[in-house]
């Protein structure tokens, strides 16, 4: 067995979460092993890497994230990402990260007010990052986008110094789908190990269930390259 | 039982989509004049005796940490609000 095929990544499921199980499968066909990893247990079973999926944990009750982010198992997240773990947010779980404060910035509600679900292209911003390296710099991109409170705020200070670290990791092209500041779409941390965004690659990782990509119906798999990251990342490490 | 009340609204700089819902309905029902709406959170935290420095303290360090995000609300007010009815 390769180096790759003996990856385990751990896939968080919080009451409400929706996506771990399409997230376990995008694990699995890039292939890595999928762990299933339970909130209420402080334990993140020895994986090499983490993703916190989508969906509306809690409800969204408070803010989207917010009573997630004080789960047991987010303890360990935190302390493991700043240890260099790679840790992957999608959607709620980019959320998550915000509230405890591993990325930051915050979501509010869409500015147009209502849910939006669509294929989205996005611009590779930095493709330095553990989840970004399987990208050119600057390629396009088009993954399923889909959310409430998907409006990316932050300070001007926080902004400047986001642009000129380089840490926004991916923007909105074409159209910006939810009023999110300078069209941010996801965002990493200062070492990389750790990237959040609103929309979902787990969703366009096989073609015949991907985002139409103007040949095949279903056939875009851009989502894929998320995961061939991080193993990548986990190889040379 | 005393009761503490904390409460927590968007930023003036973040945009509340919320607000600006209900400010848009609000002239088509015939509320006139209100020229903007902005709309938070209202916390009433109970607890059994009576509200004491101690226990406001405490409500103060969650209202930080947990009722709200520094990034996006303000926590603009923590008071003893025991004696008002509910």
């Amino acid at each position: 067995m390769s180096a790759i095929s003996q990856a385990r990544i751990g896939v968080i499921t919080f009451p409400g979460t929706l996506d771990d199980r399409d997230a376990a499968r995008a694990v699995r066909l890039a292939g890595a092993e999928a762990v299933s990893l339970w909130h209420g247990e402080a334990d993140l079973k020895n994986v090499d890497a983490v993703v916190l999926p989508g969906g509306f944990s809690y409800g969204d009750y408070l803010r989207a994230g917010a009573i997630s982010r004080f789960a047991p198992v987010m303890e360990k997240v935190v302390d493991a990402a700043n240890g260099g773990l790679p840790v992957l947010g999608i959607c709620n779980g980019f959320q998550v990260l915000t509230e405890a404060h591993l990325l930051p910035g915050s979501m509010i509600k869409n500015d147009h007010r209502s849910f939006i679900c669509r294929e989205q292209t996005l611009v590779v911003e930095n493709n330095r990052t553990a989840w970004t390296n399987a990208y050119a710099q600057g390629q396009e991109i088009v993954i399923p986008l889909k959310n409430q409170d998907g409006q990316y705020v932050c300070d001007d200070k926080t902004l400047d110094m986001l642009e000129a670290e380089g840490r926004v990791a991916f923007r909105y092209q074409g159209w910006n789908p939810n009023g999110s500041r300078r069209n941010i779409a996801g965002v990493t941390n200062e070492r990389g190990n750790v990237v959040g965004l609103m929309p979902h690659p787990e969703h366009a990782v096989e073609a015949g269930f991907g985002v139409d990509n103007g040949t095949d119906v279903r056939g875009g798999v851009d989502g894929l390259g998320f995961f061939a990251s991080v193993l990548a990342t986990l190889v040379n490490a | 039982m005393g009761r503490v009340v904390v409460d927590v609204m968007p930023k003036p700089e973040i945009l509340d989509p919320q607000g600006k819902a209900v400010a848009g309905a609000l002239p088509r029902l015939g509320f006139d004049g209100f020229v903007s709406v902005r709309q938070g959170k209202r916390f009433e935290l109970e607890v059994e005796g009576e509200v004491t420095p101690e226990v406001l303290e405490k409500a103060r360090k969650a209202a930080e940490v947990m009722l709200s995000n520094p990034i996006i609300e303000d926590v603009v007010s923590v008071k003893d609000a025991s004696g008002e009815v509910a």
